[in-house]
């Protein structure tokens, strides 16, 4: 999939093969090439637009669902649910990433009819398969951690049991909740192999979900280990390894402050 | 309640609920897909033979050792490392000091890096800087620890795998009961011999289980060994820690997106996502059972 990358005319005169500040905010992703362009606005718009479109899916379907599993499902229910999703948390990403490549793409591409087989929002619907898990997990403990007294003066004021369910325990739980979505977005904005897998790998500027992106972390994966040591190349992909992790360590940081402990142990310890 | 809010009320709950019947629809559609996918494929043969034809036919053997390898020397690195972290952090560090909160902070932030991170920090810490070194002084320059091998993969998937571990033996060390603890101390043993005696036996499920969950992601991750040691295809299986290996998720991955033909080897594809997903699922159900007879016993 990487050989995407579409082969543009190398006819604009430019600097040496150097990381210049303008060669960095360049719009073309070229490391290869006679004169290598490390432009990194389509890598950070293609990340960006993902992880909008992984989010759009994860968050709603996983806050909803654990508020089901909190406040309406039986308990036999719940103790199906739980451990199901518990159990997508430990699916592989490469595993979620094959599935999406070879099962999903074909699958929406029949229903919406487009024509880059691979593209922002296969990638998109993959990714929130793996932020799923961790949203639903960390908002199903803030919601089940809200004092049974709001819920039981909500009943006794005569609020029925969905009304408790929407106006108390989820405004209640809104903190934990908000920590939910960042560490969500934390771990699709860092996830390298099913954007490898199922999104196209092409670097390109468009807000169209039907089209191709590359990320920052598959542009690691993919072409790191061509590189040659000590090459500018290298050193760019180090820098956006940088970028990566300061940014996933300021989401992290945010949640941290939001929810003191115990929730990223939860859903690491799965 | 007039009729309105009644209306309201069983739509709202119809969405919660769908959207939980969603998620798990999806998950069984995965497993039955990969399943029926793979399980022509997938023999005793498949499992033990080498691949053949380029790869077109044959085995995954290579690929099941390498990852057992790199699990084994993961472990190896990570669970007693891990184990000394948990215990300093419960037993001795108290939980105000400065720098027993860094390092839970450090552990939290480690659990929540891009597993491509660590790809990288193992490529520039341990095979530029760590194996580069070892190449100049003991063997005068001749590259042999300076490349991508399964010793520094494994050891970056320790780094991958540590806070889970912590956390697993922690969560094991505070369900030692006190008053076992209080006993040992009333009859004259001291701190250490009190850890060695009591704590460390009794937290033993804790450990196996963290140990589990460890191997279970280990053997999953991809992205931190797609350029610190994991190899396309190697003729023989590797017998040195300076060697490279073949690793089930890397062998999905390459052959899913990088062979020459890929329709032509799906039903091979389907088979190692198949066995890769059995592997990781009996490890988390294992961990699991272990983990609510540990919680248990603790009530």
């Amino acid at each position: 999939m990487i050989e995407n990358q579409a082969k543009v005319e190398d006819t604009v005169v430019h600097e040496a093969d150097e990381a210049t500040m303008k060669n960095l905010i360049g719009k073309e992703w070229f490391p290869v090439s006679d004169r290598p362009r490390y432009g990194l606005i389509p890598l950070l718009v293609g990340t960006l637009k993902i992880t909008l479109l992984a989010i759009l899916f994860a968050a709603p379907i996983a806050i909803l669902a654990a508020l089901f599993s909190a406040s309406f499902a039986p308990y036999w229910l719940r103790e199906i649910i739980k451990p199901a999703i518990e159990l997508l948390a430990g699916f592989p990403s490469v595993v979620i990433g094959f599935f999406a490549l070879m099962v999903m793409a074909s699958f929406f591409q029949n229903i919406f009819g487009y024509d880059t087989r691979l593209n922002a929002f296969v990638g998109g619907v993959a990714m929130a398969l793996a932020a799923i898990p961790i949203i639903y997990t960390i908002t199903e403990d803030a919601l089940t951690a809200v004092p049974r007294s709001y819920t039981e003066a909500s009943l006794a004021l005569g609020a029925s049991r969905w009304q408790t369910a929407l106006f108390v325990t989820l405004p209640a739980a809104t903190p934990g909740i908000f920590a939910a979505i960042l560490l969500g977005i934390g771990r699709i904005f860092g996830e390298t192999m099913i954007a490898l897998m199922a999104t196209g790998n092409a670097a390109m500027i468009s807000v169209n979900p039907f089209e191709s992106v590359r990320t920052l972390a598959a542009t690691i994966g993919a072409e790191m280990a061509e590189v040659v040591f000590g090459d500018t190349h290298y050193s760019v992909l180090f820098l956006i390894g940088s970028l990566l992790f300061i940014f996933t360590f300021g989401l992290n940081a945010l949640a941290e402050f939001y929810v003191k402990g115990r929730l990223v142990k939860r859903f690491q310890g799965k | 309640m007039n009729r309105k809010t009644r209306i309201t009320g069983t739509l709202f709950i119809g969405t919660t609920a769908f959207s939980a019947f969603l998620i798990i629809a999806v998950i069984i559609i995965l497993l039955v897909v990969i399943v029926i996918g793979g399980k022509d494929t997938f023999s005793w043969k498949f499992l033990t033979s080498f691949p053949q034809d380029g790869m077109m036919k044959g085995g995954i053997f290579p690929a099941i050792y390498g990852t057992a390898l790199l699990v084994l020397i993961m472990s190896v690195a990570a669970v007693p490392f891990g184990t000394i972290t948990a215990i300093y952090l419960t037993e001795y560090a108290s939980e105000k000091s400065i720098l027993a909160q860094t390092i839970r902070f450090a552990v939290r932030t480690l659990a929540t890096v891009p597993s491509i991170i660590f790809g990288l920090f193992g490529l520039g810490f341990f095979i530029k800087f760590v194996g580069g070194e070892m190449d100049s002084v003991f063997l005068g320059g001749q590259l042999k620890w300076g490349q991508p091998n399964i010793l520094w993969a494994s050891l970056t998937m320790a780094l991958l795998t540590l806070p889970v571990v912590i956390v697993s033996v922690e969560e094991a060390i505070r369900a030692v009961p006190r008053e076992m603890r209080e006993a040992s101390l009333a009859l004259g043993a001291t701190k250490w011999e009190t850890i060695r005696r009591i704590v460390i036996p009794g937290s033993r499920s804790g450990i196996m289980t963290g140990t589990i969950l460890a191997i279970s992601r280990g053997a999953g991750e991809v992205a931190p060994i797609l350029f610190t040691g994991a190899a396309y295809y190697l003729a023989s299986l590797p017998t040195s820690l300076s060697d490279q290996f073949m690793n089930l998720g890397y062998h999905i991955y390459i052959m899913a997106t990088q062979s020459a033909n890929v329709d032509q080897t799906l039903p091979i594809q389907f088979a190692t996502t198949l066995v890769l997903l059995m592997l990781t699922f009996m490890l988390n159900l294992t961990a699991v059972i272990i983990r609510s007879r540990l919680r248990r016993k603790a009530k």
